[in-house]
C-alpha cells in the first residue's frame, strides 16, 4: 500500500502510457554513433542553460560557454544597451576561437568594451558588429558588415540565459520550457545571490548521471551510511516513495518528502548537523525570501511533508528547489558517449552572521558529499553497460519513471531527427 | 600569518586547517590521517558553541581577520566532521579518484 497516492491507473508510470513497463534498453548510453546523433539531434537544436543574468552583472560582462556536444564554444555578453547576447566564439576572419585566456579549451569571464582576435587583431564590439579589420584596404570587395559574429538564438527566463544552437529553430524558450518553467514563475532566483559552485568529469554517459539524480529510490541505500545507524536500518525499510511526479513534452518533475529539516527527531542526524541547525536538505531556520506562498508548479501535490522538488529541463538541466528556500542546479555537459562534465552550483540568500554562513557551507559540503558517492557509481555502470554480458534489459521501477521517460525522449528526438534527414 | 582571537588560543595547534575555500580544505581532509582529522575533531567541536557565540558579535562583511580565520577553521570542522561522523576515513567510501571540485565560492 503506497504511502501517497498514485494516479487512477495505478501507477506514475502507466499514467503516461507511452513510456510503457517493460524493461529498458541502455544501448543508448554506450554508442559512438548515437552519441554522434544526439549531439545534432539534441544539443543542436534545443534551449540549452549556460548561466544566470548575475554572471552578467553590468554593460560589457561576457562569460564563454564551451558547449562540446553541440560542436561549438560560444560568448555570452551583455551589450552597451543592456541587453543580453550569444554569438559562436569564432574570428570571422580565419576562424581563430576569438574569446580565451591562456587554455583556448577553457572557460574564461570578465569585463571589456570590444572583444579582439588575438591574431590578427580583428575587432567586435559587444553587439556582434565587426568594428576593426587589420589592413582593411588589402582585402577585397570587403564590407565589414557583413563579417559581424555568427550570433546564436538567446533568451533569458526568471534569470536563467538559455542559447538554441539550430538558427532556423521557431520555438521560444517559454514555448520549449512548458508548465513546469510557467509554474516556477515568480519564484525569488534573484534573491539567492551567495554561489558556490562544484565541477566534476564523470567517466560515464551524461544521461546516466541525470538517472542517477531523477531517482530517489537509491537514496536510503547507497547514502545509508549518511544517516545515524538505527536509523540507517529504519530509512532502509521505508525505502522511498515519491510525493508526486510530473511529466510535461520532454520535461520532467518529483516532488519529494523533506522529513529532515529539521528532524523529527535530533538522534536522527550527525552531531554536525544539530550543532548548526543544517543538513542535506539546507539550513533548517529558512531565510526570509519573500516568498508568501509557493507558487503553482512547487510542491504539486501540496502536501505538509513537502521538502524539495527536483525540475528536469531536457536535455541537460536540473532544478532543485528546496523547502528552506535555497536552490540547487544541475548541468550535464556530455564530452563524449562515455564521459560528461556534471556542474553542481548552490544559491543561497547571502548570509549575515557567520552562523548562517556555516549552516550553508554544512549543506553544500553535503551536497558534494553525497555526490561523490552517487558519482562513484557512474562509472562502474557505464563500463558494464559496456562489457560484452548477455545482460541488454533493465527492470525500471514507478519510482524511476522519469529515467524511463528521459530514454524514451532521447530515442524520440533522434528518430524525428534521423526521419527529418531523411526527408531532406 | 593566520591568527586566531585569543580566547581560542587552545586551537592554534590546529590554525592550518583556517583556509579559504573549500577546495583547500578538502584537499587537507584527503591529505591527513582519521588519527589527524579525530585530533582536530576533538579539539574543536566541543569549542563550537563558544565560537559560533563568539562570531556572532559581528557581521560577516565586517569580520576582523583573525574572526575571519575562526570561521574558516569551522568551515574545515564541516569538511572534516564527515569522515569522524560518518565515513570513519579521509575520503568517501568507494569514491576512488572521483572528485567533485569547487569552483566558485564566497568571498567569506
Amino acid at each position: 500500500m503506497p504511502h501517497y497516492p498514485k494516479p487512477a491507473e495505478g501507477s506514475w508510470t502507466q499514467h503516461y502510457p507511452e513510456l510503457g513497463t517493460e524493461p529498458v534498453s541502455y544501448d543508448d548510453s554506450t554508442s559512438p554513433e548515437l552519441y554522434e546523433l544526439e549531439r545534432d539531434a539534441i544539443f543542436g537544436r534545443t534551449w540549452v542553460n549556460v548561466g544566470r543574468v548575475e554572471q552578467l552583472p553590468k554593460k560589457g560582462s561576457f562569460f564563454t560557454k564551451e558547449l562540446d556536444a553541440a560542436r561549438t564554444s560560444i560568448i555570452v555578453a551583455r551589450g552597451m544597451d543592456s541587453e543580453i547576447r550569444a554569438f559562436h566564439n569564432i574570428c570571422r576572419h580565419r576562424g581563430n576561437k576569438l574569446v580565451w585566456s591562456d587554455y583556448p579549451r577553457e572557460e574564461t569571464s570578465g569585463v571589456c568594451r570590444q572583444f579582439q582576435c588575438k591574431y590578427h587583431a580583428w575587432r567586435y564590439n559587444l553587439e556582434g558588429e565587426l568594428t576593426f579589420v587589420q589592413q582593411e584596404q588589402e582585402f577585397f570587395d570587403f564590407d565589414k558588415a557583413d563579417y559581424g559574429l555568427a550570433a546564436a538564438q538567446c533568451d533569458v527566463w526568471e534569470g536563467f540565459i538559455f542559447v538554441n544552437l539550430d538558427a532556423s529553430n521557431t520555438t521560444s524558450l517559454r514555448d520549449y520550457l512548458g508548465e513546469f518553467a510557467k509554474g516556477l514563475e515568480g519564484y525569488p532566483f534573484h534573491a539567492l545571490t551567495q554561489v558556490h559552485k562544484y565541477r566534476a568529469e564523470v567517466g560515464s554517459n551524461w544521461k546516466l548521471f541525470i538517472d542517477a539524480f531523477a531517482e530517489f529510490y537509491h537514496a536510503p541505500i547507497l547514502h545509508g551510511g549518511q544517516y545515524q545507524p538505527d536509523e540507517a536500518a529504519k530509512v532502509a525499510s521505508y525505502g522511498y516513495e515519491a510525493l508526486a511526479y510530473g511529466i510535461d513534452g520532454p520535461h520532467g518533475m518529483v516532488s519529494s518528502w523533506g522529513g529532515i529539516s529539521p528532524p523529527k527527531d535530533l538522534d536522527m542526524v550527525k552531531p554536525m548537523e544539530r550543532k548548526l541547525r543544517s543538513g542535506l536538505f539546507g539550513p533548517w531556520d529558512a531565510p526570509d525570501i519573500g516568498l508568501d506562498e509557493l507558487p503553482p508548479a512547487l510542491n504539486p501535490a501540496r502536501r505538509n511533508s513537502w521538502g524539495q522538488d527536483s525540475f528536469f529541463f531536457f536535455p541537460n538541466f536540473m532544478i532543485l528547489i528546496w523547502k528552506p528556500n535555497w536552490v540547487l542546479t544541475y548541468h550535464y555537459w556530455p564530452t563524449s558517449y562515455n564521459t560528461h562534465i556534471f556542474e553542481g552550483t548552490c544559491y543561497f540568500v547571502p548570509p549575515k552572521t557567520a552562523r548562517e554562513r556555516l549552516a550553508q557551507e554544512y549543506a553544500v559540503v553535503s551536497f558534494k558529499e553525497y555526490g561523490l558517492q552517487d558519482g562513484n557509481t557512474l562509472e562502474a555502470t557505464q563500463t558494464m553497460l559496456e562489457s560484452n554480458t548477455p545482460v541488454r534489459a533493465f527492470p525500471l521501477n514507478d519510482q524511476e519513471v522519469l529515467l524511463r521517460h528521459l530514454h524514451h525522449t532521447v530515442r524520440r528526438y533522434i528518430d524525428d531527427y534521423r526521419l527529418q534527414k531523411a526527408s531532406r | 600569518m593566520t591568527t586566531l582571537p585569543a580566547e581560542f588560543a587552545d586551537l592554534e595547534p590546529f590554525r592550518d586547517w583556517a583556509v579559504h575555500g573549500e577546495r583547500a580544505r578538502y584537499a587537507k581532509r584527503i591529505a591527513s590521517t582519521m588519527a589527524e582529522l579525530q585530533a582536530f575533531y576533538d579539539a574543536a567541536f566541543p569549542r563550537m558553541d563558544a565560537a559560533l557565540d563568539y562570531l556572532d558579535q559581528f557581521t560577516l562583511d565586517a569580520l576582523p581577520d583573525d574572526a575571519k580565520h575562526l570561521l574558516w577553521l569551522y568551515c574545515a570542522l564541516i569538511t572534516v566532521s564527515f569522515p569522524v561522523e560518518a565515513w570513519r576515513q579521509p575520503r568517501v567510501p568507494d569514491s576512488g579518484a572521483a572528485s567533485i571540485d569547487e569552483v566558485v565560492s564566497p568571498a567569506i
